[in-house]
């Protein structure tokens, strides 16, 4: 049978780069593999012998787009270690910085990276022809969330002011306060576009997923909760490894992360809304009614519009703890280093982001495992792109290689956390 | 201006974390401004419009960690009039150069449980080690402001104002009280300017994510560190975190063992 190969020389708007593998045969999807080739930078192993209180310093380069999610994990590991507590202004500042990179990320991906798909552009400087109040929309509720970041971390990427037992400097009230305008008129402008991207054509799809996120009993999730799934799943974070392991295949420089018990799982906005939907204002449950999204949704296309809701969440959540602050007379609580093992994880705009880290009597760290969202969802990822292509065979291979690509786009992979550049092959015999 | 006369613009990522060209989607006032301004020919992270070279300007992020990225900056080079790396990976060879001052080998079984899968070069090295590079943009990750000035400059034929004097400079500027003076140990008189001085301001010392400035005094704020109560391995690490592998940092740092 003739053999028909098609390429596509990169996948765009992911952040990193990466490679797809479809093999087609007897009029069957025979594999999907989605090959990461972003070369290994180690951190794992160059973090051993570094000290805890340069740590979150060095963890927040492993991914420019979610430094926050590295610095939060790492912290509460340290923290959890040398049994230290960061609780009141000191946690809500937390959850505040990590408002601002969920408003960031989540505007980025929604508008600028995953809207094109939805309405047939390559990006979004050219969808401004058409849609020009929308992307600058888009743009405006990104720079409020980098505004967040800008204040309460120094600066939007790696940001400077996160250290074990809390901050450098804390703000003062009416620095905050400063931000509140353009908070709410965020909020206004997440509200029109989780209004604007529900009304996209979304394909007839459903996974049976097992949602993995965080909960925590009072509020929806960032640094703090057990972890639990929509099956069985009930853990504290530290025991994490007992269910989950890390598998290295061959195809990919990430290491692929499996439910030891069932395999694939699913992490991010969708397994955080079905899991702590009850938890979200009544404002955003509303919208999400009003737009005709379910409590759980298991169309990951339809993933777009619970970021978006996301987006109205968090600028809601950074408004609630803007409007409750006050300084606190100390910017961090002292730690006292001991041999221990302390474990992080903490909701990542693209799901959790677990560490593990061994430290020695002087805080010197011996050993540490990072597990980021995207390694965690690549076989999800690679099972959805087995059963889009399965869906739409009959069509001709740049239907079949476009709607593949959107299916990655999903997940809003952070590629360069864990992928390099992506090609489309497709093998048909 | 005509579409064909707008000069090309292309981005391109090399080992790294992304958070330099990043910066460029960050330009959140200016972004629609430069898309009408230079055309914007190849930019993966941000379209799927993608289209050949030659290319008027290109921002190369990223070191060059495997003999695949070897051989494609050269292809970067040859489709590029000017060639402009942003960022302490393209620079300085990033964080992941800590693997220069060990076995890469060791590194590859820390993290993996199958190396004959990995395929990786035993250094990270910078843009300039493979390239002739046009000019080099600092930081850990790059100012976007200084971002815009580099790519206005580049579309005049002028040269970029960016200044290269020392952190401490900005630090006066902002109204910044030393931090060093109150006891805080500080890279900020070894380290090229660029940030705005963001650390001090924020009670902490800097912690040097621009590298060194030029000629900087490095044995001299070692000294200054040793009074401050910090021991060799203390200043060791300062030194070498991103931009570990630039020659005053690594020069010092291997000087100062435990």
């Amino acid at each position: 049978m003739p053999t028909k190969t098609i390429k596509v020389d990169y996948l765009a708007r992911v952040e990193g780069e990466g490679a797809l593998d479809l093999a087609i045969s007897d009029g069957k999807v025979a594999s999907a593999q989605l090959r990461i080739f972003e070369p290994p930078r180690f951190f794992e192993a160059f973090l051993r012998g570094r000290g805890y209180a340069e740590t979150p310093d060095i963890v927040a380069r492993i991914c420019g787009i979610c430094p926050i999610a590295y610095q939060m994990s790492a912290v509460h590991a340290i923290e959890s270690a040398f049994g230290a507590k960061v609780e009141g202004q000191l946690r809500a500042l937390r959850r505040l910085i990590y408002c601002g990179e969920w408003i960031e990320s989540h505007a980025l991906h929604v508008v600028m990276l995953h809207a094109p798909d939805f309405l047939g552009f390559p990006d979004a400087i050219r969808m401004t022809r058409d849609h020009g109040d929308v992307v600058r929309n888009g743009l405006a509720i990104k720079k409020a969330g980098n505004e967040i970041m800008r204040l309460l971390g120094g600066r939007e990427i790696h940001p400077v002011n996160v250290k074990p037992g809390g901050f450098h400097r804390v703000p003062t009230r009416a620095e905050l306060r400063a931000l509140a305008e353009t908070l709410e008129h965020a909020r206004e402008l997440a509200t029109g576009l989780v209004r604007w991207v529900a009304r996209f054509p979304f394909p007839d799809f459903e996974q049976d997923y097992e949602f993995v996120a965080l909960r925590h009993p009072d509020e929806y999730p960032f640094n703090e909760g057990r972890l639990v799934s929509s099956r069985d799943i009930n853990i504290d974070i530290a025991e994490y490894e007992s269910e989950f392991e890390e598998r290295h295949v061959p195809h990919s420089t990430a290491l692929h992360s499996l439910l030891k018990r069932r395999g694939a799982y699913l992490v991010g906005p969708l397994a955080r809304y079905a899991l702590n939907f009850a938890l979200l204002p009544a404002t955003v449950q509303a919208l999400g009614e009003e737009v005709g999204l379910q409590p759980v949704c298991r169309n990951p296309f339809k993933s777009i519009v619970v970021r978006a809701l996301e987006i109205l969440f968090a600028c809601e959540e950074a408004l609630r703890i803007i409007d409750a602050y006050e300084p606190p007379a100390q910017a961090s609580v002292a730690l006292v280093p001991r041999a221990a093992t302390g474990f992080g994880c903490t909701e990542a705009p693209r799901g959790i982001c677990w560490h593990r880290y061994d430290f020695a009597e002087d805080g010197t760290i011996e050993r540490v495992r990072i597990v980021p969202p995207t390694s965690q969802n690549q076989p999800s990822i690679e099972a959805d792109l087995t059963a889009v292509a399965a869906s739409i065979l009959d069509q001709p291979d740049d239907v079949i290689r476009d709607r593949c690509e959107q299916a990655i786009r999903n997940y809003d992979p952070c590629i360069s956390c864990s992928a390099h550049f992506l090609k489309l092959k497709i093998n048909r015999s | 201006m005509s579409e064909a006369k707008r000069p090309r613009l292309a981005v391109w990522k090399f080992a790294s974390c992304d958070g330099c060209q990043l910066s460029l989607l960050d330009c959140e006032d200016e972004l629609l401004t430069l898309a009408r301004t230079v055309e914007i020919a190849n930019f993966p992270e941000a379209s799927s419009a993608i289209t050949e070279g030659p290319y008027d300007l290109s921002l190369v992020e990223g070191s060059i960690t495997t003999a695949h990225d070897a051989g494609r900056i050269i292809k970067v080079r040859e489709q590029s009039r000017h060639l402009v790396t942003i960022g302490a990976c393209a620079t300085a060879g990033g964080i992941q150069a800590l693997r220069n001052f060990a076995d890469v080998n060791d590194f590859i079984s820390a993290v993996y449980a199958s190396p004959q899968y990995i395929s990786t070069l035993a250094t990270s090295t910078p843009i300039s080690a493979h390239v002739a590079v046009d000019y080099e943009l600092r930081g850990c990750p790059i100012n976007k402001d200084q971002l815009i000035e580099v790519i206005s400059a580049f579309i005049a034929g002028r040269k970029p104002a960016v200044a290269a004097h020392s952190v401490c400079v900005e630090c006066k500027r902002r109204g910044t009280v030393c931090v060093m003076v109150q006891g805080t140990p500080c890279l900020g008189p070894v380290t090229h300017a660029g940030c705005g001085a963001i650390c001090p301001a924020y009670r902490r010392g800097c912690y040097g994510c621009y590298g060194p400035m030029e000629t900087p005094n490095l044995a001299s704020l070692a000294q200054q560190w040793r009074a401050l109560g910090e021991n060799p391995r203390e200043i060791r690490r300062a030194l070498q975190t991103f931009n570990a592998a630039t020659e005053p940092f690594r020069k010092e740092s291997e000087a100062h063992a435990d």
